[in-house]
């Protein structure tokens, strides 16, 4: 949340949304919500009987004063407008939000490379999807894309807010590179991967701007509720007319029109849309683009959360603390041998364990021997690396890997895998830390002990989660018993160890299965299948292009605990509209008691009895009641932007506290309110 | 007064207590499991038989409700023809006439829907024939509709994804076989035991004790009044329904009958409890019905037991409450408990006039017509109360910020569109049937004058009572109501068809929908529709969507005469 703005109502924004609330009372708009539709009618035929009233002598005796009426009038319009602004404002604010990471990479001039080698300098806006284009240290990168060529430091400040730089580079995990960011050093080749106006930021506007903004499946359902109540109240009034015309009592347009609007949930009517924009604005102000407002919305259903071990649950990688030679060996040989076989491996694992090493060997003869070694790359299949030294320098094939990657090279050679070592490695690993198992021509050597450090308040966020309802789950390529005890220490529900990019695929697949909803954030190509068949699948915006294409929202920290942040949101989301509608439906009460009274006390001096808020007169009671139904829509717009404070416990005691809050409330309020108002008015009329 | 109280304390506490083991039972009997009525098997067998019925094919749901309509479709045929002919045919010794066809389209109408509106009195505008084997028919059959369809229910909330829902006609029959059919038995023999006549002899003639010759009219009776109540028919035997002393001599057959209607309506919600295992559930939806029969019942009790203040000022003694209207031998609290239950319940039996009664327990009984969802009809009552319990999910499970979810199951944008299709349909078919009916009066009161008993509030309280008794398939009269005539036959009979079977369709196509769906674990974060927080919930949900929507009608009749006091 590094880019919260300190207002809510930022004048120009204010600006901006005022001229859109006038904007927006066009029907043809209006109709896509039913609730303030229909409000918008009410105030038409107030519009025309206003004028009616006005023009016709005499028509005030059976529809009230002109002041009343067009009192009335102006009231409704002004409900219609704030429903409108609450829409409005919460678009603004996602606009400027997207605007303002936009600004970043408008108009920065790319140079292209053509086909015949040569280069053109054309405007970043001209670049076209497939085009190739090069970027040296301190230029700005044009747009987004994917480095084919290079390894550059970049600056990633400007989108992320984080002031170290980071190193990307062709081939890899790393290869992403966003429009806007700068290069700090070396050059770089980079193929444009998307198509001008179609970056994941510009779909993001779009959305928010309301052209390509679907309802979410909740959001409709919810729709489909509020019409129905609409449609219920719309009944009840019309039916009032010969019922009233029984009692011989007269309804005034005005009244009737009043109560029909004060009536059906204007509240939750006028503040639907905000909230929904609001939520895809809370995600972009936590740094995440959404692709689609469902996203956000699934993501409070989520049940298992897949969390990978390194830098969500414990920072950065781990180190190298303890070198455990094997019977026999002298330490020195073994610290050496570990040494040669990390020198070439720039994983992080490896460089601690040349830095452990540094305190006990001389790195600079040991550079010497493996000058024109073979290097064994690691992969997910072998999971060990290590190098086979030339002739001269001893021909060695020295190795480091998990566990069991080195057992089986060692037993496959007909070697025994030595019991001290087996135990050891057991120890190490009980202890929480990763045994990486050194071997030389087959032969074990001894064990290098890496540890895990866990981030501080981690447990706390798992516990948060739990509370939730949802399922923590650490994925990492360690073995078993290491896994068990970090997730322990971490206080994650479940863990897969030892795992490879299929297994990611396999879990999900089978906890989808039992019906439940699976997010999980991932950045490499080789997580992609994952991340689209995940529910909610969030990839890091460093991450290949398959990666941010596969998942459905992008986080531009590349901050792996921001999917914690990302179920909150959603589920804030659901919660906002859950309590206002209820707040919204609960109002009725008091505006029943305010209105009905009124419409008849003057024919049926009896039902005094039932004005119980001791209204000061017909008149007086049924604007109070418009007032009150129009000012609390401005009056819940901060709470619709910011959402309702959401704190994890259990469902049914969230559920007590919210009915408590806004159900209770949300019958005490308007009795309170509206009698304020009637005060107040009762003066004027 | 106070053992007045203590005998309908007791009456409730013997229900719920017998309709524990009679919801175990109930369950069992739909699950096919083992029960001590197997020995009924070889009968229900031989029925499949006769009606080339597989009682173990499977059903959608869809199927369900195409078996459901079907059927009711040919009683329907089946009973407006011996209705409209009934004064031709057998059985007939008080030789009474044949109805008209607007009055046996409104008598067919109301006995297929188990709503049981009378615009006839038993002992001259139906044979012994058409009450035997069109109206008794009617109140078994029909009551056996309405729990196959919960059972249907029953079956489609199990956690589990299916599109087979059972055999419609094996819950039909064995409602009949197992359910009504003994207990019947037992009611209708206490009766005869109590009083209540049981011949198939005509008017009974006697002289009474000033030396006049009456002729007292008579029939199957005890059989008739066993079902009526048991299968929340309503619909007496005689005009005067419970209130005759031939339907209901005594105290205790008042008691008797009380449990009757009250029982099957508590046992099936805890068969709910049974069925899906979740006994909370049960209790959960038993707890919040009972807490809103007494909202209802408190106010009653209080204004039936302290009279009218208009009497009391002209100095009547009211120690033993309001009579007006009432038996002697119940007296004031057996009498509200029975109206507001029987109203709640969708009986609709009476054993004192409605009509009488203070305006605010008139209000409390149109109420409990107007929410339908406190106990309700057999079976019918918990798919009412399903509808609300669908709403209440959808806006809670927001509330705690997840796509709600009922039994494992999400509740999405269809169940939501079916159930406020539902929840609207009542308000709709009440308040437009009223205003419809006022309407025409209000242009007309000279020629519509043979309408409305009584002027002013209490007038439109008769004509809001009637359409509310027709869409609660309720069946109680207000009385005062000129109503055997060609609108009101018709105009009742028309919400009386919608009101029965869009309630069913609505909420069997609602479990359908949901029992198609995968099933969601539950978490701690899932929201539990078995606690008290969530009763409070349904509760604001009926008190807020259904009950406040008459607010404005209910201020136009009975409030307003209430302040006029």
């Amino acid at each position: 949340m590094k880019t919260q703005s300190p207002s809510l109502f930022q004048p120009e924004l204010v600006r901006e949304a005022l001229k859109q609330s006038f904007v927006k009372l066009d029907p043809r708009l209006m109709v896509k919500n039913p609730v303030m539709f229909t409000v918008e009618l009410g105030t038409a035929v107030m519009l025309i009987v206003s004028v009616m009233v006005l023009v016709t002598p005499g028509a005030e005796r059976t529809q009230g004063s002109a002041g009343y009426n067009v009192g009335i009038f102006l009231l409704l319009f002004a409900t219609l407008l704030f429903a409108n602004f609450a829409e409005a404002i919460a678009e603004a604010r996602g606009k400027a939000q997207a605007d303002s990471l936009r600004k970043t990479r408008q108009d920065t001039p790319a140079k292209v490379r053509r086909k015949d080698g040569s280069f053109d300098v054309v405007s970043s806006a001209q670049l076209q999807r497939g085009d190739v284009f090069v970027v040296e240290a301190g230029e700005i990168i044009p747009t987004d894309g994917e480095i084919i060529e290079g390894l550059a430091t970049i600056d990633e400040s400007a989108i992320t807010g984080e002031s170290a730089p980071v190193i990307r580079e062709a081939g890899g995990d790393k290869s992403s590179v966003t429009g806007g960011t700068k290069v700090l050093s070396d050059r770089i080749v980079v193929l444009v991967t998307t198509a001008p106006g179609e970056s994941f930021l510009d779909k993001m506007i779009a959305l928010v701007e309301g052209a390509s903004r679907q309802k979410t499946p909740n959001e409709i359902a919810l729709t489909i509720l509020l019409a129905g109540f609409t449609l219920v109240f719309l009944i009840v009034c019309v039916t009032l007319v010969p019922f009233a015309n029984y009692a011989k009592a007269t309804l005034t347009v005005a009244a009737l029109v009043s109560l029909f609007v004060c009536l059906i949930p204007t509240t939750i009517g006028g503040l639907l849309s905000a909230i929904g924009i609001a939520g895809m604005d809370r995600a972009l102000r936590a740094n995440v683009i959404t692709k689609s407002g469902k996203a956000v919305e699934t993501a409070g259903d989520i049940d298992v959360l897949l969390l990978d071990k390194t830098g969500t649950i414990t920072i950065g990688n781990r180190r190298a603390t303890h070198f455990w030679p094997a019977p026999g060996v002298a330490e020195a040989a073994f610290v050496e041998a570990a040494t040669l076989a990390s020198l070439t491996d720039d994983t992080p694992e490896g460089k601690s364990i040349v830095e452990l090493a540094a305190q006990a060997a001389d790195g600079s003869r040991l550079r010497q021997r493996i000058e024109g070694a073979q290097l064994i790359r690691f992969t997910a299949e072998t999971r060990s690396s290590g190098v086979d030294l030339l002739p001269a320098h001893g021909g060695l094939r020295l190795r480091k890997g998990a566990t069991d990657a080195i057992r089986r090279l060692v037993e496959q050679a007909g070697n025994p895998f030595p019991t001290e070592m087996q135990q050891r490695v057991e120890a190490v690993a009980s202890n929480g830390g990763t045994p990486l198992v050194v071997s030389q021509n087959e032969q074990v050597l001894g064990v290098v002990e890496l540890q895990d450090i866990i981030k501080p308040g981690i447990q706390e966020r798992f516990e948060r989660l739990r509370k939730m309802g949802v399922k923590t789950v650490m994925v990492t390529g360690d073995n078993p018993l290491t896994a068990r005890f970090i997730a322990e220490k971490a206080g994650v529900d479940d863990f897969i160890a030892e795992a490879k990019p299929e297994d990611k695929m396999h879990y999900i697949r089978q906890e989808q299965q039992a019906g439940k909803l699976v997010a999980m954030m991932g950045d490499g190509t080789n997580d992609a299948p994952a991340l689209a068949q995940a529910d909610v699948g969030v990839a890091m915006n460093s991450g290949t292009q398959a990666a941010k294409e596969a998942g459905n929202m992008v986080d531009l920290d590349n901050d792996p605990t921001k999917l914690i942040e990302v179920v909150e949101i959603g589920k804030q989301l659901l919660i906002t509209r859950g309590t206002l509608t209820t707040f919204s439906i609960a109002n009725d009460v008091a505006k029943y008691f305010a209105i009905v009274p009124a419409l008849f006390v003057a024919s049926i001096p009896a039902l005094q009895g039932l004005n119980i808020m001791q209204l000061h007169s017909p008149e007086s009671a049924i604007l109070s009641a418009v007032i009150f139904n129009a000012l609390i829509i401005p009056a819940l717009i901060p709470l619709a932007l910011r959402g309702v404070q959401y704190t994890p416990v259990g469902a049914s005691q969230l559920l007590r506290r919210n009915l408590l809050v806004y159900g209770l409330g949300g019958v005490v309020v308007p009795f309170v309110g509206i009698k304020l108002i009637d005060l107040l008015v009762s003066v004027f009329v | 007064m106070t053992s007045q109280y203590l005998g309908v304390a007791v009456l409730f506490a013997f229900a719920v207590l017998t309709a524990v083991p009679l919801g175990r039972y109930i369950a069992r009997v739909f699950q096919g499991q083992r029960t001590w009525t197997d020995f009924l098997a070889p009968l229900e067998n031989l029925l499949y038989r006769l009606s080339g019925i597989d009682p173990a094919k499977q059903m959608s749901w869809k199927q369900h409700l195409l078996a459901l309509l079907s059927i009711n479709l040919v009683w329907f045929v089946y009973a407006f023809a011996l209705l409209f002919t009934q004064g031709a045919l057998p059985l007939n010794p008080d030789g009474n006439p044949s109805q008209s066809a607007d009055l046996a389209w409104n008598t067919a109408v109301s006995f297929l829907v188990n709503c049981n509106i009378q615009h006839y009195s038993g002992e001259t505008g139906a044979t012994y024939l058409t009450q035997l084997v069109v109206l008794m028919f009617l109140q078994f059959v029909t009551a056996a509709t309405g729990i196959a369809a919960l059972a249907v229910v029953f079956e489609a909330l199990r956690q589990r994804t299916t599109e087979q829902l059972g055999n419609f006609w094996f819950f039909f029959v064995r409602s009949i076989t197992r359910l009504l059919l003994p207990l019947c038995l037992l009611v209708a023999t206490i009766l005869v035991f109590s009083g209540t006549p049981n011949t198939l002899q005509g008017k009974a003639q006697c002289i009474s004790v000033e030396g006049d010759t009456v002729n007292v009219s008579r029939g199957p009776v005890a059989a008739f009044v066993a079902i009526k109540e048991l299968g929340t028919n309503g619909g007496g035997f005689m005009g005067a329904n419970g209130a005759h002393p031939l339907e209901n001599p005594t105290y205790f057959t008042n008691l008797v009958e009380t449990w009757a209607h009250l029982i099957i309506p508590f046992a099936v919600v805890f068969a709910l409890g049974f069925y899906l295992q979740r006994r909370r559930l049960g209790w959960m939806i038993f707890g919040t019905m009972t807490v809103g029969f007494l909202m209802l019942l408190g106010p009653t009790l209080y204004y039936e037991t302290h009279g009218s203040p208009a009497l009391s000022s002209l100095g009547v003694d009211q120690s033993l409450g309001a009579l007006e209207g009432k038996e002697i031998r119940f007296g004031a609290v057996a009498s509200a408990f029975w109206g507001i239950s029987s109203t709640i319940i969708s009986v609709g039996s009476v054993n004192s006039m409605h009509d009488s009664w203070m305006p605010v327990s008139g209000a409390m009984a149109q109420l409990g017509m107007m929410i339908n969802a406190f106990y309700g009809g057999c079976g019918v009552g918990v798919l009412n109360f399903l509808v609300y319990l669908i709403i209440a999910v959808f806006i809670a499970g927001l509330m705690v910020g997840r796509t709600p979810e009922f039994l494992g199951k999400k509740v999405e944008a269809a169940e939501v569109k079916i159930a406020i299709l539902i929840a609207l349909l009542h308000p709709f078919l009440i308040l437009a049937g009223t205003a419809l009916a006022t309407y025409g009066y209000n242009h007309d009161p000279a020629g519509l004058s043979g309408w409305l008993a009584n002027p002013g509030a209490h007038g439109f309280s008769e004509m809001l009572y009637e359409y509310t008794s027709a869409a609660a398939n309720n069946g109680s009269g207000f009385e005062g109501l000129g109503d055997n005539t060609p609108w009101w036959n018709v105009s009742i009979g028309v919400v009386l068809l919608l009101a029965r079977y869009l309630p069913i369709i609505g909420p069997v196509a609602i479990a359908g929908l949901l029992a198609r769906k995968k099933l969601v674990p539950e978490s701690a974060g899932t929201l539990r529709t078995d606690t008290g927080t969530f009763a409070v919930m349904i509760l604001a949900v009926i008190w807020i969507i259904a009950a406040l929507a008459f607010f404005p009608a209910l201020t136009l009749g009975p409030l307003a005469e209430h302040f006029a006091l």
